[in-house]
């Protein structure tokens, strides 16, 4: 038996587009898993966003507007990148997708990396709750808060952007070993993930860093 | 073929830059409980650019439609429901 011929439409498929849409339903119905995860958070957001409108928007002017910016441009760019990867992948164009691939893990990377460079500010600036927190003013608890939150946020969103390189960079291994000759799918489902997690990111940009600007 | 050609994404990007550029800068005016409003509409604006063109909802099944409407209509419930308590304490 051919390894690769087998491995194209699956045994309990009738033929390989009702595999894809499978594979695609699949990923879909994942995905909104995933929106009641962050949902959670987002609730706990509003709610003492409500509570506490006014000491979240004074929290919120002291995270740097100039990282969280930076970082939605660059997981916006990623985005694009892993686009044109699943259409590099759907038209067989190997090195092109191997290519396009590791300038997306490379874009994730960066934005790790800057979202690092934040992090050490924000613990150099005594913003990290518990870790020697200070806040001038009164509502020092409500500010703490609001720290609670963004690292919360911003960290569950972290742990996916890794989860998602590690991804790509083994999708990345498999296409120039060759494994996705005839079948595009592993690519375009982990693109609806990572597109996931950059929706993610469009949402935590104004919530968190543009709260209280004025 | 669900993929587009490359043209349509980098247009879909160039539209999400612009879309963050346009909510960056209007942050700095102060629009009162607008600025709010409008930094969530341009977030909504950007997520649906992003599942239309990158996640190909375009063209895509009903099926796929529905259950991506039914992640976003089950996250309102939990706010709406939430929130309609906390605002009618």
């Amino acid at each position: 038996m051919n390894a690769i011929a087998t491995a194209v439409v699956a045994e309990q498929f009738d033929d390989i587009e009702q595999q894809h849409s499978a594979a695609k339903l699949g990923m879909w119905i994942f995905l909104a898993t995933e929106v009641m995860f962050f949902g959670g958070l987002f609730l706990a957001y509003t709610v003492y966003r409500f509570t506490y409108g006014h000491v979240f928007a004074l929290a919120s002017r002291h995270l740097d507007d100039v990282f969280g910016g930076v970082n939605t441009a660059v997981l916006l760019f990623s985005s694009l990148l892993m686009a044109l990867a699943v259409r590099a992948a759907e038209l067989g164009r190997r090195k092109q997708l191997v290519r396009l691939l590791l300038a997306t893990a490379l874009f994730g990377v960066l934005f790790m990396t800057i979202k690092a460079f934040e992090y050490r500010k924000d613990f150099v600036e005594h913003l990290v709750p518990r870790f020697d927190f200070r806040w001038d003013g009164p509502d020092a608890a409500n500010a703490e808060l609001f720290f609670w939150i963004y690292f919360a946020l911003t960290g569950l969103h972290a742990i996916h952007v890794t989860v998602g390189i590690a991804l790509i960079l083994v999708l990345a291994l498999l296409a120039s070993a060759g494994k996705f000759s005839q079948n595009f799918m592993p690519v375009e489902i982990t693109g609806l993930y990572w597109h996931f997690v950059d929706i993610v990111w469009v949402f935590l940009f104004p919530l968190l860093y543009l709260a209280g600007h004025r | 073929m669900t993929t587009s050609p490359p043209k349509l994404y980098w247009k879909t990007f160039v539209a999400l830059a612009v879309l963050l550029a346009i909510t960056w800068s209007v942050s700095y005016v102060d629009l009162g409980s607008f600025n709010l409003i409008f930094a969530l509409g341009i977030a909504v604006a950007k997520a649906i650019l992003i599942m239309l063109f990158f996640m190909h909802i375009r063209g895509s099944s009903r099926l796929l439609h529905f259950v991506a409407a039914a992640g976003v209509l089950w996250l309102l419930i939990l706010l709406s429901l939430v929130l309609g308590d906390y605002m009618t304490r």
